[in-house]
């Protein structure tokens, strides 16, 4: 199946100004850092969230617990698919008790990736709430979920892709529409 | 590679050192769940597994079935002594009989060689071999790696020296297979009449003289010793044994000093191992065990995690 590039979403100065403004509606909206820990999900949440970190960082000085977490042993599609995917390392080095968890993701699209998340914190402990904040919102829910910040609400149609590149992993910093046309 | 493109996991002779490698790194995250406050994912529920032990287990029996309460599968476990077994039932209707119940995967311990293969053969089900007679131990191979691995950070370019009997030994000749595709250097060590006599296949070394053999190796892995085998007459006597063979602290007064030593239990302590090193600070013995859980952990996933063609 060819992709072909429809349109450029965000670049790499529109990427830093929604992640600044999530940094800032972070603060107010929890008074201050002194309860909120942050969880990247793999893949492209985990240099996001080390971004916001860094944000937040500029707003004030604080020590924010930071995780990594694969969802991959939480999700609810694996009795379907031939291969199994490809495990990685759930990292959470800190108690989530009484914590406000801002969950980062890049995109939010049918929403099961979230609920695989919060399935999986659960696990760890009880936070005081769960937060999500991801870069796009592209619409197209499939389950009841909805994000606490958004970067840019991308309205998009199902055959399309929406691709986050991120510096760190892909030599790129932007978002992408992407639209599958048949060969 | 991503998967594990096969429905049994029956020895480590016949499997690539990618699909080795996929393994251990599954096993690394898998461990990471044993640290939790709540250990159990839901990635396996639903699926059922059979644990069929017809010989005794203490370690691989209950790292296996916690493997399987963590990954959330439902399991049953089924010892030879008290099965239709000893009714005369074949072991191809014991299993045919619970694949019907919804058994998805079998684990399996059996005492004849080959069984293992027999049993994947007749049924449609996954089976793992917990252990066949003197062939393979494939699950605790790929513990040992993982152990020194984690340990070592590599496995290619390590001398490992397994010492003992070689000859009656499954996890010995899982290692055996497995270390050299993996890269390590494999020697063995102990009396030659408890070599196989098909030692050559493997290509490694032997010595008689074990000071010899652990001068400069990375790892040393001692084997138990089974009292039952010297009524055969293959060593004189287990103390004969224990001054020749076994490992102690003065035997390896001149090795590497993060040389790794390594048992896959239960020691026969102050015959292969002196207690002073299986709990001294090379012994590495506590993490073959904790290993054991995460790597069935890991195959559990690798093989019902998908649906099958």
């Amino acid at each position: 199946m060819a992709l072909k590039h429809k349109a450029t979403v965000m670049d790499e100065k529109g990427m830093q100004q929604a992640l600044r403004r999530i940094a800032h509606e972070i603060v107010e909206r929890n008074k201050g850092l002194r309860r909120i820990a942050l969880i990247g999900i793999r893949k492209r949440g985990v240099p996001l969230a080390r971004r916001l970190q860094a944000y937040l960082n500029e707003i004030e000085e604080f020590d924010i617990p930071f995780g990594i977490l694969d969802i991959t042993l939480y999700r609810d599609d694996l009795s379907q698919r031939q291969d199994q995917p490809e495990v990685h390392t759930t990292d959470v080095p800190f108690d989530l008790t009484d914590k406000n968890v801002i969950l980062v993701d890049d995109v939010l699209f049918t929403g099961r990736t979230v609920r695989a998340a919060m399935d999986a914190m659960v696990d760890f402990g009880r936070p005081a709430s769960i937060q999500l904040a991801v870069l796009v919102d592209r619409g197209h829910r499939e389950l009841p979920i909805r994000a606490d910040y958004v970067g840019k609400n991308v309205p998009s149609s199902r055959n399309e892709l929406v691709e986050v590149r991120i510096q760190d992993l892909d030599q790129a910093e932007q978002v992408d529409i992407l639209e599958k046309a048949p060969e | 590679m991503q998967t594990l493109r096969r429905k049994d996991i029956l020895g480590l002779e016949e499997m690539s050192a990618e699909e080795i490698t996929l393994i251990l790194e599954t096993a690394r995250s898998m461990r990471e769940i044993m640290q939790r406050k709540i250990k159990k994912v839901p990635t396996l529920r639903g699926r059922s597994v059979l644990n069929l032990f017809y010989e005794p287990s203490t370690r691989t029996k209950a790292s296996f079935e916690l493997a399987q309460k963590y990954m959330s599968s439902d399991a049953v476990s089924v010892a030879g002594s008290s099965s239709s077994l000893v009714k005369g039932e074949t072991l191809k209707d014991t299993v045919r009989n619970v694949e019907v119940m919804g058994v998805e995967c079998v684990i399996m311990r059996h005492p004849v060689s080959g069984s293992s293969h027999y049993l994947a053969r007749s049924v449609e089900a996954s089976v793992i071999n917990a252990g066949d007679g003197m062939h393979e131990h494939p699950t605790q191979g790929l513990l040992d790696m993982f152990t020194i691995w984690e340990n070592k950070g590599r496995l290619e370019e390590l001398k490992v020296v397994i010492i003992g009997d070689i000859r009656h030994s499954r996890v010995a000749r899982s290692n055996l297979w497995g270390l050299q595709k993996m890269g390590a250097e494999v020697m063995v060590a102990g009396p030659s009449t408890l070599m196989p006599p098909d030692l050559d296949i493997f290509g490694v070394k032997h010595f008689t003289d074990i000071e010899e053999a652990v001068e400069d190796a990375d790892v040393v892995m001692a084997l138990r010793l089974q009292k039952e085998r010297q009524e055969g007459g293959l060593f004189p006597s287990m103390r004969e044994y224990a001054e020749l063979y076994g490992l102690n602290a003065k035997r390896l007064a001149h090795t590497k000093e993060d040389m790794l030593i390594m048992h896959p239990g239960p020691i026969n302590r102050g015959i292969e191992l002196s207690s002073e090193l299986a709990d001294g600070p090379r012994s590495v013995v506590m993490d073959q065990v904790a290993a054991g859980v995460a790597v069935r952990m890991a195959l559990l996933y690798l093989l019902l995690g998908g649906t099958k063609e």
